[in-house]
């Protein structure tokens, strides 16, 4: 079977080269030098003009426009690039002028509070100088009122026990002697109390 | 081989004895070479920053060609930009012309390729002759070679050389013409094999359709190359 296939395809496929070339005779048209003058006359004709004129018109104004295209790019690079280098020196004085506005700010600030911190300090040194010197007035008119008390509370000490005798024994005693006698308690007083 | 016919258009044009009728293929010549200077002409009107498409797409060609010489020939090369770049663009527009269903194909005749490369060839051995005198002929002699050698190297150099017309135009024919014959038989095929058979050689033409608009492009491509090869050799002596 698959041979009969095998020779039936052969047998088609040499038909077919039958038929296509059946019409074909005289060999290649490509040797027959009968046209041969002709194309080699139309192929200088066709061939030269077509080289003139590419060489004197098209290809300079080609070449003219890659030229002109590439120095406008290397043009538009340069001026980027200058471009560029006067941006970085803007925003280096830009940054420039932060940094010296951020620094007199800070000495401003500081000022400022040294300013604040000697008034304050001055002030402080008046008030703590004024209750000093009230508390020195205080403390002296305490230290007075001790002093002062002691021998108040002696009087009246004296005082009360000789009416106080008086009203016992109804007879007056001697103010100085009494007054004598509270002193003495008065200080075994304060002596107990010391120690 | 119907598609390979050079036939005569218009009247008989005869210049003494000889015949130079304008035929289909000078047609083609004349429409390539038109679409040429139609396309590179809009592309270089224009001078704006930003290319539009067909200024980006002559930019594209010219900055391509201009790379291929300055990589294989050096900067040297440069006076001859525009010889190559006419070359590489007629050979690629004829080529490219050619798969176009009913176009006839310029460079798939072996007179036409012929007749480029014999001009480059006389070109550059004059080049090279007027750069180096008869220094030139050194590109003969390979350096470093035993003296016992000598003799057979030179013979096999200097066969080397002078077929390079030859070589040159029958890479660029045959290719053309076996793309464009091997698409016809698997045309053929289509037709003989009927609707039933006839998908597959069908498929295989549109694969082939693709694989010579690539051959199209590549064989210019080459064409060009070996172009700029041989000048370098010519312009930079050094073998």
């Amino acid at each position: 079977m698959l041979k009969k296939i095998v020779f039936l395809l052969f047998v088609t496929c040499f038909a077919c080269f039958n038929t296509v070339f059946a019409a074909e005779s005289g060999g290649m048209p490509q040797l027959n030098p009968e046209f041969w003058i002709s194309q080699i006359f139309w192929l200088i004709i066709t061939f030269g003009i077509l080289f003139i004129i590419l060489t004197k018109v098209i290809l300079p104004k080609i070449s003219d426009n890659l030229e002109t295209r590439k120095s406008q790019i290397l043009e538009n690079i340069e001026t980027a690039d200058k471009q560029k280098e006067e941006s970085q020196k803007k925003i280096d004085e830009y940054e420039k002028i932060i940094l010296d506005s951020k620094l007199k700010a800070k000495s401003y600030f500081n000022e400022a509070r040294e300013k604040i911190l000697d008034d304050i300090n001055k002030k402080r040194a008046g008030l703590e100088k004024d209750l000093d010197e009230e508390i020195g007035e205080v403390e002296k008119e305490l230290s007075d009122l001790k002093n002062k008390s002691g021998e108040k509370i002696n009087k009246i000490a004296a005082e009360t026990s000789a009416e106080l005798i008086k009203e016992l024994i109804g007879e007056e005693v001697n103010s100085s002697s009494i007054a004598a006698i509270v002193e003495d308690q008065s200080r075994i007083n304060k002596e107990r109390k010391d120690v | 081989m119907y598609q390979f016919n050079v036939y005569r258009i218009g009247p008989e044009i005869k210049l003494g004895s000889v015949d130079i009728s304008f035929t289909n293929a000078s047609l083609f010549m004349v429409i390539s070479s038109l679409a040429i200077l139609i396309i590179f002409n809009l592309g270089a009107k224009k001078k704006t920053l930003i290319p539009d498409k067909l200024q980006l797409l002559s930019e594209l060609s010219y900055s391509f060609v201009a790379k291929m010489i300055n990589d294989t020939a050096g900067s040297k090369a440069k006076p001859y930009f525009s010889f190559i770049f006419s070359l590489f663009m007629f050979v690629l527009f004829c080529n490219m012309f050619g798969m176009i269903p009913y176009a006839f194909t310029v460079t798939s005749h072996i007179i036409v390729t012929f007749v480029l490369a014999a001009f480059i060839f006389v070109g550059v051995t004059i080049i090279g002759f007027m750069k180096h005198g008869l220094g030139y002929l050194k590109l003969f002699v390979p350096s470093g070679v035993p003296m016992v050698l000598l003799p057979l190297i030179v013979v096999i150099e200097i066969i080397s050389y002078l077929s390079r017309p030859i070589s040159l135009s029958v890479r660029l024919f045959a290719n053309m013409m076996a793309g464009h014959t091997m698409m016809k038989v698997f045309g053929g095929f289509v037709i003989s094999l009927g609707i039933v058979g006839g998908w597959l050689p069908l498929s295989f033409s549109v694969a082939l359709t693709g694989l010579e608009i690539l051959v199209a492009f590549l064989q210019a491509y080459v064409f060009a190359i070996l172009t700029c090869i041989y000048l370098n050799d010519a312009l930079n002596l050094h073998h």
